[in-house]
C-alpha cells in the first residue's frame, strides 16, 4: 500500500509499505479516505519529538471504511464508515474511565505521560498513522465512531482532532459569561478555540498571530478581534492595554513548540533543541492573563523541559489546565454542533492534496505557503 | 543503597491516630479535570482494572521503566535497529524524567536519518532529497525564499571547503 514515509527532519516521501495486520483481537483495519496533516505533525516533521524513527508513517487525523475486524470487535462491522479519534484508548483503565481518553494507560509502552497516538513517534506508542491507504486501528470498539449519515467527510475528518482540541481548549478555560479570552495562534486549533469560546459565553475573543492571512480568516470565521504580534513591541503590554491594564480572564496557548516571537525561545527551542520547543506562546499566556485567571494549554511540546515563568504562575495565583483533547468524551456534543450548523469545520480546509504529494503538502503547511490553513491528503481509492 | 519500596496498595487505611484527619475535606472542591467521577480512588490499589487481552510481543518493544509491563496494545512500526537502536536501548535505561532518556533518543533520531540514506543506497535506491524536502512546492509558491536558502547553503559550503583546504596547505 502507499504510505507517507518519514526519512528525517523535513524529509518525507510516499512509498509502498506492507499492509497493516490485525495484531490484537480488538483491532480493525481501516481503508483511509481522508487524512489531515496536523500542526503537531510539524513537530515530528521538524525532528523535535524524541524517538521519531525513520520509516514511520504519520497521521492522527483520519476517517475511512472498516475493511477487517479482530475476533473481539463487537460494535463495528466491515463496511462501516468511521471517524477515528487521534487518541488510542482502551476504555477500561482508570484514566479512560475518568474520561481522560488521551491518557490511556494500556496503549503506550514507551512513555507514561501520554497515551497512544496514531503516527506520533514511539514516544506516543509507535503506531503507524493514517497518512496511508490503510491503517491498523486498535481498540476498535472504543475510539472509532460511525459517521452519521449525511455528514460531509471533510467535517468528519476534522472531528478527529481539530474541533475537539479547539473546543477543549475553550472548555478547560472555564470561560464564564462576559469573560475576555485571548487565543495565541490562528492555526486550525486556535481558530476553532476562538469560535468555541463564544459557545461558553465569552464576552470578548482576541486572537494573536503573526500571519495576516490567518488573522483575516479567523476574524471572519469566528467574529473576533485579531492582532499581529509583529506589529507590536510587546504583546503582553498590548493585551494589558486592551484589557484596561487588568489582563485577560482566560488565555489559550494554541501554538505549542513551533512558536515564533522570541529570539531566545526560537534559538533554544527550535534551532538547538536545548528546550522542548519554543515556549513563547505559553510564556505570553501566563504573563497576559489576569491575576487568578486561567491558562489553557493545548499547544504540543516535547517531553523535556521548557523555559516558562513559573514564578509568575505562583505569584498571580493562576490555574493551568492542559491536556491532549479527550476526543471520545467530546464527540457526541460536537457531532451535534456540526449537525445543527453551530460549527462548520470544513471551512478550515484550504488544500486537498493527493496522498502521493505529501512531501509538497508538508512543505506548504510548514512554511505557511499559498495561504495554507489546513491540508487534507486523499488516497487514490478515495479520489475515484 | 536503593530505598526500599513500600507499595501504596499495602498501606493501612485507618487514620484515627492522626489528630484532625479529614476535618476540612471538601469533596466538591475537586480541581481534577474532567472531575473524577464517584471518587473511588481505585488507582490507589494499582492496576485494578480488568486489563484488555495482551497483544503478543513478537517484536522488540522498548518499555518505559516507569511502568511495570508492556501496555495491552502497542505499535509495531519500525522496531529499533542498527546503531540508532543501540542508542535507543541505552536511553530506555533511564526514566522519562532524565535527560539520559531524551537526549540519547534525539541523537538516535539523527543517526537514524543517516542510516535511512545508507539503507536506501544499499537497496539501490537514490533518495530524491529535493522532492522529499518539498522544494518543488516551495519553488512554486515562494521561489525567493528557496533561492536565498540555496545561496546561503552554497556560501557556507564554499567557506567550509576553503577553510579545510587552507588548514591542509598550512600543514
Amino acid at each position: 500500500m502507499l504510505a507517507m514515509n518519514y526519512r528525517g527532519p523535513r524529509r518525507v516521501r510516499v512509498s509502498q509499505k506492507p499492509m497493516p495486520e490485525i495484531n490484537h483481537p480488538e483491532d480493525a483495519i481501516v481503508r483511509v479516505t481522508r487524512s489531515c496533516i496536523c500542526g503537531s505533525d510539524l513537530h515530528l516533521y521538524n525532528g523535535n519529538v524524541p524517538d521519531t524513527r525513520v520509516g514511520m508513517t504519520f497521521g492522527h487525523e483520519f476517517i475511512g471504511v472498516v475493511e477487517e475486524i479482530g475476533s473481539e470487535v463487537q460494535k463495528l462491522k466491515v463496511g462501516d464508515t468511521v471517524l477515528v479519534p487521534f487518541n488510542i484508548a482502551c476504555g477500561k483503565c482508570h484514566f479512560c474511565r475518568q474520561g481522560l481518553f488521551g491518557n490511556c494507560h494500556e496503549s503506550n509502552t514507551q512513555a507514561t505521560a501520554v497515551g497512544g497516538i496514531y503516527g506520533y513517534s514511539h514516544t506516543a506508542g509507535g503506531y503507524d498513522g493514517g497518512q496511508a491507504e490503510f491503517v491498523r486501528v486498535p481498540y476498535a470498539d472504543v475510539g472509532p465512531t460511525v459517521i452519521p449519515p449525511g455528514m460531509d467527510p471533510d467535517d468528519a475528518v476534522l472531528l478527529t482532532d481539530v474541533v475537539p482540541t479547539g473546543y477543549q481548549a475553550a472548555e478547560m478555560g472555564g470561560i464564564q459569561p462576559g469573560d475576555t479570552v485571548v487565543v495565541f495562534g490562528a492555526g486550525p486549533v486556535g481558530i476553532m478555540a476562538a469560535r468555541c469560546s463564544w459557545l461558553f459565553g465569552a464576552g470578548r475573543v482576541i486572537v494573536i498571530d503573526q500571519y495576516d492571512y490567518r488573522l483575516e480568516f479567523v476574524r471572519n470565521y469566528a467574529n473576533c478581534e485579531v492582532y499581529n504580534f509583529k506589529e507590536m513591541s510587546d504583546p503582553v503590554v498590548f493585551i494589558k492595554k486592551l484589557t484596561d491594564w487588568m489582563g485577560a480572564d482566560v488565555c489559550i496557548d494554541a501554538v505549542g513548540a513551533e512558536a515564533a516571537g522570541s529570539a531566545l525561545q526560537t534559538i533554544t527551542g527550535r534551532k538547538t533543541l536545548i528546550q522542548a520547543g519554543s515556549a513563547t506562546a505559553v510564556h505570553w499566556a501566563i504573563n497576559s492573563v489576569k491575576k487568578g485567571g486561567i491558562v489553557s494549554i493545548v499547544g504540543v511540546y516535547g517531553p523535556t523541559d521548557n523555559l516558562v515563568p513559573i514564578g509568575n504562575v505562583v505569584n498571580k495565583g493562576l490555574t493551568i489546565r492542559a491536556n491532549q483533547a479527550s476526543v471520545k468524551r467530546l464527540l457526541p456534543r460536537l457531532i451535534e454542533h456540526v449537525q445543527n450548523g453551530i460549527l462548520n469545520p470544513k471551512a478550515l480546509i484550504t488544500h486537498r492534496v493527493p496522498l502521493e504529494d505529501a512531501a509538497d503538502a508538508y512543505r506548504i503547511f510548514s512554511d505557511k505557503l499559498d495561504n495554507c490553513i489546513k491540508p487534507v491528503l486523499i488516497p487514490p481509492s478515495a479520489r475515484v | 543503597m536503593e530505598t526500599p519500596v513500600k507499595e501504596n496498595s499495602n498501606l493501612a487505611k485507618d487514620y484515627s491516630h492522626i489528630k484532625g484527619w479529614g476535618i476540612d475535606a471538601d469533596p466538591k472542591n475537586d480541581p481534577t479535570y474532567p472531575m473524577k467521577q464517584n471518587r473511588t480512588d481505585d488507582e490507589q490499589t494499582g492496576y485494578s482494572w480488568e486489563r484488555p487481552t495482551q497483544q503478543p510481543v513478537t517484536i522488540e518493544v522498548l518499555r518505559s521503566i516507569e511502568r511495570p509491563n508492556v501496555s495491552a496494545v502497542f505499535g509495531t512500526s519500525t522496531p529499533p535497529s542498527g546503531l540508532s537502536g543501540v542508542i535507543r536501548r541505552f536511553a530506555f535505561k533511564f526514566s522519562e524524567s532524565e535527560y539520559g532518556h531524551w537526549l540519547p533518543l534525539l541523537l538516535a533520531d539523527r543517526v537514524n536519518a543517516v542510516e535511512g540514506i545508507v539503507d536506501d543506497l544499499k537497496r539501490g535506491h537514490i533518495p530524491n532529497i529535493i522532492a522529499e524536502k518539498g522544494w518543488p512546492a516551495e519553488w512554486k509558491h515562494n521561489p525567493q525564499a528557496l533561492a536565498k536558502k540555496i545561496l546561503i547553503g552554497a556560501l557556507v559550503t564554499t567557506a567550509v571547503i576553503a577553510l579545510v583546504r587552507r588548514n591542509k596547505s598550512e600543514e
